[in-house]
C-alpha cells in the first residue's frame, strides 16, 4: 500500500502466561520489516485497545492458550468500534478449536491461526491487508 | 575407561575409518551436512571408547544410589517400585475434578497432580474482575478451603501423595491441605506430596508471579523451614525446568537455568539460617521430556551428577539426600501437533521413555488432543495406558539405567554437564539466578532458541509430521473437553454464599495478624493456617500479601 511501514500491537489477553507463540510472532513480523509492539502479559480487553490507539497500530495480534480467547478476543474488537478504531484489524492466535472460530469471525476477528501456522503465513496475510 | 594405549591406536584406526567413509560420502553424501542434538550438540558418525576417554567409571558414574548418582537414586531403581505415574488433571469445579481424580485412581493411577486455573495461581478469587474467561479454564478453581474439602472429598490424605502445581500462593494451597487433612484426621507429619513453589521459572517463563522477588523468596523459605519442622515428607519445592523447556529452551539451558534456580533457593535458605541438610533433602525437581531421544536421556543424568556435585562441593552437605536430585518428568506439551492429533500418542510414547531410561522418579504422559484443549477423558486413557505398558510390559525396567556405558550416552551426558557448567558460572559472574533474571538474561537466551526452533521448523530442517512434512487433510477430533461454561457463575456463587455465612469476626482477625506477620520477619505459614481455617479466601489473603509485599512488574523482554 503506502511505504509507512506496518505497525502491529501483539497483545497477550487474560491471565495466561504463555508467551513464547506470541515473542516468536512478534519477532517475525519486526524481521518482516514491521514495527511490532508486544504488550506483556497479563492485560485486559481494555488495556489493549488503549495501547493499539495510542501506538496508533493498523493491527492487532491477540494470543491466548488458557481457553479464554471467547470471553476475550470479541470485546477487543467491540471497544475498538467504540473508540472510533474500527479500521484496525484485529487476528488472534493459540490453543483454539476449530469449532469457536466461526463465532470469533462473527464477532469480528479476522482471522484465527491455529497452532502449526507458520510465521511467513501470518507475514503475508497482513502484507497482503494493510 | 581404557588404558592409554589402547585409545592412542583406537584413535589412529577412527581416524582411517572416517577418511575412509568420507571418501564414499563424497559420492553418497549422508542426508545431513551436520548432525546435532537440539542443544546444537554436534552428534558424530560413531561414538568409541576414543570420545568417553577420561570418564573414570567410579567418579563419574558410580553405582545407582551412590554418590554421583549418574546412573540413578535408587540402588535398585524400578526393580524395587515403578515411577509414580502422576497425571496433571484439574478443570472446572471442585466436584468435577474430583470425580476425575477418582476416575484416574480406579484405572490404577498411583500420584495426583492438580492443575489450578489462572486466578487461583494468580490469588484472585473467581468474582475478580481480572478472573474473567478464565474460571476453571486451566485448572480447577479454588477460592477457599470448602473447595479443597470438596476437591479431596472421599480421598485419604494419608495414603495418596498430590503434587500441586501452585507457586505464587503456594503457601497458601498448602495450608488448605493441612487444614483439610486434619478434617479427615491426618497429621500433617503423615502427608506426602509436592508443591510446585518454584517463583523463579515464574518470571523467566510460566507467568503466574504475585510478587516481587525478595518477599516470594521468604515465603519459600518461610515453607522450606516449616516443613521441615511440621510436614517431613512433603516436597516444598519443584524446581522446574519443564516451562522453561516449554518457552523454548535448549535441553542445555533447561538443566543449567534450572539449576541455578536451585542454587539461589538454596543460597536464600541458608542466608535466612536454615542448616542445608534440613532442607536440602526434600528439594525436587521438574523437567521435561522432549524429542531428541538420547539427548533427553543423557540430559537427565547429567542433572543428577551436576546437582550432587554442587551441593556436596558448594554447599558442603552431607546428608547423602541432599545429594540426590530427585524430579518429576512431563512429556513436551510443545510437540504436540494440531495437525494428525493420533500420531501425537507416538510422540508421547518416546518421550516418556526416554524419562524412564533417565531414572524419573515420577511422570505424567500428555494427551494426544492437547494442542486442541483439555485433554479429553479417553485421551488422558491412552496417555497413562503408555506409561503402563513401558513400566510393564517391554521390559526396559529390568536393570538399572541400562544406557549407561553406551559410548555415545556417556559422551552426551559429559558434553551437556560442561556446557550446562559454563551457563552457570556464567549466572553467578552476574551475581546469581535473580540477578540473571532481573536483567532478563535467561529470557533472552529462552527467546532466542525459540525463534531459531520455529524458523528450522519454516525452513523444513526440522521435520515436525503432519505440519511441514507428510501433511495430509485430517478431521479434527470432534469430543474435546469443554468446560462447563455455568462454573464460572456457580463459583462466584458459591464465593458469595460462603462470605455471607462464615464467622466475620474470626475472618477479621486471622487476616488482621496475617497481615503483621507478614510485616515482621516471623515464619508466615501458622498465620495463614489459622486464616484458611477461618474459610478466609484465597483472594483475601493474597490481597494481604500484596498489599504488604508489592507486586512484581513485568520487564517485557524482546
Amino acid at each position: 500500500m503506502s511505504d509507512k511501514r506496518i505497525r502491529v500491537l501483539i497483545g497477550k489477553a487474560g491471565l495466561d502466561g504463555h508467551d513464547r507463540g506470541a515473542k516468536v510472532i512478534a519477532q517475525a513480523l519486526r524481521d518482516a520489516g514491521m514495527e511490532v509492539i508486544y504488550t506483556g502479559l497479563r492485560q485486559t480487553p481494555e488495556q489493549v485497545v488503549e495501547t493499539a490507539i495510542q501506538e496508533d497500530v493498523q493491527v492487532v495480534g491477540l494470543s491466548s492458550l488458557s481457553g479464554a480467547h471467547m470471553q476475550l478476543f470479541p470485546p477487543v474488537v467491540q471497544l475498538l468500534r467504540e473508540q472510533g478504531a474500527s479500521d484496525v484489524m484485529v487476528i488472534g492466535g493459540g490453543v483454539i478449536p476449530v469449532e469457536d472460530i466461526p463465532y470469533l469471525k462473527e464477532e469480528g476477528i479476522a482471522e484465527i491461526f491455529t497452532p502449526g501456522t507458520t510465521t511467513a503465513d501470518i507475514v503475508k496475510y497482513i502484507k497482503e491487508r494493510v | 575407561m581404557y588404558d592409554n594405549d589402547k585409545i592412542r591406536t583406537l584413535r589412529i584406526k577412527k581416524e582411517d575409518w572416517d577418511k575412509k567413509i568420507n571418501k564414499t560420502c563424497e559420492r553418497f553424501p549422508e542426508r545431513k551436512k551436520a548432525f546435532k542434538t537440539d542443544s546444537n550438540i554436534p552428534v558424530e558418525r560413531i561414538y568409541t571408547p576414543v570420545e568417553t576417554d577420561g570418564l573414570s567409571y567410579e567418579e563419574h558414574l558410580g553405582f545407582p544410589g551412590d554418590y554421583p548418582y549418574t546412573r540413578g537414586v535408587q540402588p535398585n531403581m524400578y526393580r524395587g517400585r515403578l515411577w509414580t505415574m502422576r497425571q496433571y488433571a484439574g478443570f472446572g469445579s471442585a466436584a468435577e475434578t474430583n470425580e476425575r481424580f477418582k476416575y484416574l485412581l480406579d484405572q490404577g493411577q498411583t500420584g495426583l497432580s492438580v492443575a489450578f486455573d489462572l486466578p487461583t495461581q494468580i490469588g484472585y478469587d473467581s468474582d475478580h474482575s481480572l478472573a474473567r474467561g478464565e474460571i476453571g479454564k486451566v485448572g480447577v478453581a479454588i477460592d477457599s478451603l470448602e473447595d479443597i474439602e470438596a476437591l479431596f472429598d472421599g480421598i485419604p490424605l494419608d495414603k495418596v501423595s498430590t503434587s500441586m502445581t501452585i507457586n505464587s500462593p503456594a503457601a497458601v494451597i498448602l495450608a488448605m491441605y493441612i487444614a483439610m487433612a486434619e478434617k479427615q484426621g491426618v497429621t500433617p507429619a503423615q502427608l506426602n506430596g509436592t508443591i510446585q513453589n518454584d517463583i523463579l521459572k515464574e518470571y523467566v517463563a510460566r507467568g503466574t508471579y504475585i510478587f516481587p522477588p525478595k518477599p516470594s523468596m521468604r515465603l519459600i523459605t518461610d515453607i522450606f523451614a516449616y516443613c521441615a519442622e511440621n510436614v517431613p515428607n512433603w516436597n516444598t519445592i519443584s524446581i522446574s525446568g519443564y516451562h522453561i523447556r516449554e518457552a523454548g529452551s535448549t535441553a542445555v539451558q533447561e538443566i543449567a537455568f534450572t539449576l541455578a534456580d536451585g542454587i539461589a533457593y538454596v543460597d536464600a535458605a541458608i542466608k535466612v539460617g536454615l542448616d542445608v541438610d534440613d532442607f536440602a533433602p526434600r528439594l525436587s525437581f521438574f523437567f521435561n521430556a522432549h524429542l531428541n531421544f538420547f539427548e533427553e536421556v543423557a540430559k537427565f543424568r547429567a542433572a543428577r551428577r551436576i546437582w550432587a556435585k554442587i551441593m556436596k562441593e558448594r554447599f558442603g552437605a552431607k546428608n547423602p539426600k541432599s545429594l540426590m536430585l530427585r524430579f518429576h518428568t512431563q512429556t513436551a506439551g510443545c510437540t504436540l501437533t494440531a495437525q494428525q492429533p493420533d500420531t501425537n500418542i507416538m510422540r508421547v510414547a518416546y518421550q516418556a521413555l526416554s524419562a524412564v531410561l533417565g531414572g524419573t522418579q515420577s511422570l505424567h504422559t500428555n494427551s494426544r488432543d492437547e494442542a486442541l484443549a483439555l485433554p479429553s477423558q479417553p485421551s488422558v486413557l491412552i496417555a497413562l495406558r503408555t506409561q503402563q505398558l513401558i513400566g510393564y510390559e517391554i521390559g526396559v525396567t529390568d536393570t538399572v539405567d541400562p544406557l549407561g556405558g553406551s559410548y555415545f550416552i556417556e559422551a552426551l551426558t559429559d558434553k551437556i554437564e560442561e556446557d550446562v557448567m559454563t551457563y552457570i558460572n556464567k549466572i553467578d559472574d552476574m551475581g546469581g539466578a535473580v540477578k540473571a533474571i532481573e536483567e532478563g538474561f535467561m529470557q533472552r537466551e529462552i527467546h532466542h532458541s525459540a525463534y531459531t526452533y520455529q524458523l528450522e521448523i519454516e525452513t523444513g530442517e526440522r521435520v515436525v509430521i503432519g505440519v511441514n512434512k507428510f501433511i495430509t487433510d485430517t478431521e479434527m477430533p470432534k469430543d474435546l473437553l469443554k468446560v462447563n461454561p455455568a462454573v464460572a457463575n456457580q463459583q462466584v456463587d458459591k464465593l458469595k454464599k460462603l462470605q455471607e455465612t462464615r464467622d466475620h469476626r474470626l475472618v477479621a482477625e486471622t487476616l488482621r495478624n496475617l497481615r503483621s506477620v507478614a510485616l515482621s520477619s516471623e515464619n508466615i505459614m501458622p498465620s495463614i493456617i489459622e486464616a484458611v481455617k477461618a474459610y478466609a479466601t484465597l483472594g483475601e489473603i493474597c490481597g494481604i500479601l500484596r498489599e504488604v509485599f508489592g507486586e512484581y512488574q513485568q520487564q517485557v523482554i524482546l
